[in-house]
């Protein structure tokens, strides 16, 4: 059954349109010019954290946001780090950050395990109600999250794990499931169907079928997955600070206490390093794995 | 002079009916992160650390809106802190009802709190069905209009004594670029300059026949009537403040920009910071220059119900101690507040503190309306006045119909 | 077993039982989780239910009040002039890019980092950054007027008949990447021959983008939309690190209402209400298509 030819690419790479033409045809100039503006317009807030988090707080006071830092200073990423005060504990986004990778790691790893068997179910084991409970589970998608904090508190109460990595991870699993289980549905129906209905006749079954055909061709929706669930859960505040004690707070705790503890004046260079500091995990990943992210979303968003 | 003052209260403290339990770590959630409030805090950590047991900050920045559900999903879920801050008034009654709280009422009979707490109706909001809940930390008073010295200066006018005066001098004010009076973005400081205004202008007893009584007659009357009269002028005169945390809007007035702000005691913790003095830089008018009447809102410590022994000891330990004399002086030194008890000797404080030690000695002092409304009523104002400050369409009249409303549905 | 046991047909409960437990998650979560909470959610908005839920009934108490609130009122207008403006430029912008990134241009790799790296940052710091580029005193506006222009006017954040538009710049800037990668990653699922087709017939191109490629890449726009219009349902944290949706109540959201009465007001009651309401407008809409869309009728593709 493995030797089963896959003729059909899932992911057709490489650009569609009509061939390059000249560099500075009316075309390209058109096409270039917009990209240049568009790619300003993301940019410019970045611009604006970097040189911010580098300049002094006498220079900021007087001027202009937008030009670069007369005297560089690494000060504001020193404090930011480790010294930003929340409370009591001076030790800035530091304490944080190993608990941010403690509570990322399970729960990405268990959220797209559960999501992407969900989504090979759908795919290609319909039973009877399964497309209700999926249609319930998109509708999820949109429920506010607020809202759930209380049936949450009391169904982790009653199972015994509030206050418990466990239960973060389970809550993380949850909330992710709906647009993980979506996209891996998409992914799982695009394949070819030949290679399921052949590997079911070699009497194949459904864990067989899971982990010997469907996982080995899955691995750009596994990096949309990673890349999606890495973000939600490394910039989630609400969950990580709701259902966990204060030895399992996320670095986002200590952003929050470094942007909204005003001490006299804002901070603006430390909050900006702050914030750098804290998108650095998933703005890496970004970096890292672009390109498979568009590879893989072209697999799991196109078919449906 | 502060130093001598500590050490001898420190050294009252030792003396505790207690005596040293093994150390024992309690988690105190709370929602003081800014620079004086930490600082204020950590006097509090340093006294029960003293004790022989250990303080475990759980800090949450943003006020209570970030911090409350957090608090109520711990006590709920069934894994409780050691203890946590809560406003006083009626915002943990439920918690209480639901018995999930605390009992002081031992550690309470055994200190004479009832003796030792003034004003008394601090410990009464503490107090369900007879039981006391919750231990006050300090008086927070709302009732103060600072005034920058420098601004008026500038615009060439004297320094107002009384709010009339300060409406008056706001087109010169306006005139010199200068914003007359400063008023936040957050919805809770718009509702709160108006109850200032009210006290100042209605006076006490209409104050009450609002709040206390609820009576709706009162509230679409002619005073109440005056009073929004006079929250159309702050409207007017706030206009280009363009702030949202009250302290950004307290160094405009620190730093001449604006004329004034009318805000709680905790702003002088912000002049203070700044190194300004009272009197000379600033001028501090308690009930606006009108009405020296002072609200006791405050913050205090609730206990959620433990079920390790040990840890409730200590709870009873660190009761004890948010009460003690040396703690009640170095905290609220720091906080800008005002002590609960009456028997402490605050020689430390400054000008504008004394004016408000002096008021409360004279009694002449009301409830907040954090112990009269609840929090839902609280929300529904904040609502009403962020949107009359920011919205010049709305007039006064259309203001009070509204108000009139949340007070009849008030409980 | 050859075929009959296709998913799709299972009549007994003991076919594809390991389909079934291995989807035992999804269902505890969609029943237990989506399905039980909500209907615990509308149970309790009956209720006077303030700082803890109780079972005290009242009727359609709290409904009357959320409605009669003109900060709700505000906040419903608000999320439809931004769910409006939000879904149509982010896939206009999302796909114009798309189509330009399309056209097999230099620096690829650069420009889809660009636009995408954006999603990678939280709401909170969005907010926190736009906040300060749109601040009158040292943003936008003051940069312009100290090049000589002096009467600029570029308030959004302050000024409330727009300040829900300041948002939607933000929330555009964070969330267009992730449409531009979906459109992109459709546009290059369209057969190369089409193309070829419609070029053979002399359509031009924008012809053939609107009528040709547009409708074939619809289960793109539909994964867009979902997460385009889920997005928009819960914005939250963006309006509160903005603007705490002020100036007054101008730029007001639904879920900040739910959230504010829940925990600030401690009116879980009215809060319940108010979610539910949200909850309602959004079954309606999305439940039938839903059901339609990933519904019993379709076999697998």
């Amino acid at each position: 059954m493995s030797d089963i030819a896959i003729n059909k690419p899932v992911a057709m790479a490489g650009p569609r349109g009509k061939r390059p033409r000249p560099l500075f045809s009316p075309r390209n100039i058109m096409i270039y010019g917009t990209l240049f503006v568009a790619a300003a317009y993301y940019l410019l807030p970045l611009y604006v954290m970097v040189v911010t988090s580098l300049k002094g707080m006498p220079e900021i006071r007087l001027g202009n946001i937008f030009s670069p830092p007369m005297e560089i200073t690494f000060e504001p990423w020193v404090k930011a780090w480790a010294t930003a005060c929340t409370g009591l504990n001076c030790d800035g986004l530091s304490r944080g950050f190993w608990n941010s990778v403690r509570i990322t790691i399970p729960s990405v790893v268990v959220s797209i395990a559960i999501a992407s068997v969900n989504g090979y179910a759908l795919a290609n084991w319909r039973f009877k109600g399964s497309e209700l409970f999926f249609s319930i589970l998109v509708v999820g998608a949109f429920i506010p999250y607020q809202v759930m904090i209380y049936p949450i508190v009391i169904v982790l109460r009653e199972m015994g794990i509030y206050g418990t990595l466990t239960g973060l991870i389970i809550v993380h699993t949850i909330f992710g499931m709906p647009i993980l289980t979506l996209l891996f549905r998409n992914y799982f129906a695009s394949l070819p169907e030949e290679l399921f209905k052949a590997a079911r006749i070699d009497g194949a079954g459904f864990w067989a079928i899971y982990f010997q055909i469907m996982l080995p061709m899955a691995l750009p929706i596994f990096v949309v997955a990673m890349i999606l669930q890495v973000t939600g859960i490394w910039n989630d505040f609400l969950f990580g600070v709701v259902f966990t004690r204060p030895e399992y707070y996320p670095m986002t705790v200590q952003l929050n206490n470094i942007v909204n503890s005003v001490q006299g004046v804002k901070e603006y260079n430390v909050n900006m390093a702050a914030t750098i500091l804290t998108g650095a995990v998933p703005l890496i990943v970004y970096f890292v794995s672009g390109r498979l992210f568009v590879r893989g979303i072209a697999a799991g968003a196109v078919k449906g | 002079m502060k130093l001598r003052l500590l050490a001898a209260a420190l050294a009252a403290t030792v003396v505790l009916p207690f005596g040293v339990a093994n150390a024992t770590d309690l988690e105190v959630t709370h929602w003081w992160t800014s620079g004086g409030e930490a600082a204020a805090v950590a006097e509090l950590a340093k006294a029960f650390d003293a004790t022989g047991n250990h303080w475990v900050d759980g800090a949450i920045a943003g006020s209570g809106g970030t911090a409350r559900p957090i608090m109520i999903s711990r006590i709920t879920g069934g894994d409780p802190m050691g203890a946590t801050q809560f406003n006083h008034g009626r915002q943990a009654e439920e918690l209480v009802q639901a018995g999930l709280m605390r009992d002081l009422t031992d550690v309470a009979t055994k200190e004479h709190w009832k003796d030792i707490i003034k004003p008394s109706s601090l410990l009464d909001s503490c107090t369900i069905d007879g039981k006391i809940y919750c231990a006050p930390v300090n008086i927070h008073s709302w009732q103060w209009l600072w005034l920058s010295n420098a601004a008026f200066e500038k615009a060439g006018v004297a320094v107002p004594k009384n709010w009339d005066e300060f409406v008056a001098a706001s087109p010169a004010l306006e005139k010199a670029g200068i914003v007359p009076l400063a008023v936040g973005g957050q919805p809770w400081q718009a509702a709160g300059a108006f109850d200032v205004l009210m006290v100042a202008i209605a006076g006490k007893d209409t104050f009450y026949k609002v709040f206390k009584d609820k009576d709706e007659d009162v509230a679409a009357g002619p005073e109440i009537a005056k009073v929004f009269k006079a929250a159309d002028d702050a409207r007017r005169m706030s206009k280009g403040t363009n702030v949202q945390d009250w302290n950004q809007a307290t160094n405009m007035v620190i730093t001449g920009k604006a004329g004034g702000q009318i805000m709680g005691d905790w702003a002088q913790g912000e002049f203070a910071l700044a190194g300004q003095t009272a009197g000379k830089d600033y001028t501090c008018l308690p009930g606006l220059g009108v009405n020296e009447i002072i609200s006791t809102g405050g913050d205090a410590f609730y206990f959620p119900l433990l079920k390790d022994e040990e840890k409730s000891k200590a709870q009873e330990v660190l009761a004890s101690t948010l009460l003690a004399p040396a703690t009640q002086v170095a905290f609220n030194l720091k906080k800008g507040s005002l002590p609960v008890r009456g028997d402490v000797d605050l020689t430390a404080a400054n000008d504008c503190m004394k004016k408000g030690l002096d008021i409360l000695a004279k009694g002449n002092v009301i409830e907040g309306t954090d112990q009269l409304l609840s929090a839902d009523s609280q929300k529904q104002k904040e609502d009403l006045f962020s949107e009359f400050f920011a919205n010049a369409s709305m007039t006064p009249e259309d203001a009070q119909k509204r108000f009139v409303d949340i007070i009849a549905s008030a409980d | 077993m050859t075929g009959q046991a296709k998913a799709g047909r299972p009549n007994q409960l003991l076919r594809n039982l390991n389909a079934k437990i291995a989807s035992i998650p999804m269902i505890l979560t969609a029943v237990v989780i989506f399905f039980g909470g909500t209907l615990w959610t509308v149970l309790y908005s009956f209720t006077n239910s303030k700082l803890l839920p109780r079972l005290k009934f009242v009727g359609f108490d709290q409904y009357e009040r959320l409605w009669a609130a003109p900060r709700w009122v505000i906040s419903i207008e608000n999320l439809a002039i931004y769910g409006f403006f939000s879904l149509i430029f982010s896939l206009v912008i999302g796909f114009v890019l798309a189509a330009l990134m399309d056209q097999k241009i230099r620096f690829e790799n650069t420009f889809r980092t660009i636009f995408l790296y954006p999603f990678a940052l939280s709401f909170i710091v969005t907010g926190l950054v736009w906040q300060w580029i749109l601040n009158p005193e040292f943003g936008v506006q003051s940069v312009v007027r100290s090049l000589g222009w002096t009467s600029f006017v570029f308030d959004p954040l302050y000024t409330p008949s727009i300040v829900i538009y300041g948002i939607l710049i933000a929330a555009l800037w964070q969330g267009t990447g992730l449409v531009m990668c979906l459109m992109l990653a459709g546009l290059r699922g369209i057969d190369e021959d089409i193309w070829k087709a419609s070029r053979v017939d002399g359509i031009p191109t924008w012809k053939t983008y609107l009528l040709i490629i547009i409708p074939m890449m619809r289960p793109v726009f539909i994964t867009t939309l979902v997460i385009i219009a889920s997005g928009i349902v819960k914005v939250y944290d963006l309006v509160v690190a903005q603007t705490s949706g002020g100036p007054g109540i101008a730029s007001e959201v639904p879920a900040k209402y739910v959230y504010d009465y829940m925990f600030q007001a401690q009116n879980l009651g009215q809060g319940f209400a108010a979610s539910t309401m949200m909850l309602v407008t959004v079954a309606i809409i999305i439940v039938p298509w839903a059901y339609l869309e990933f519904g019993g009728g379709r076999k697998r593709v």
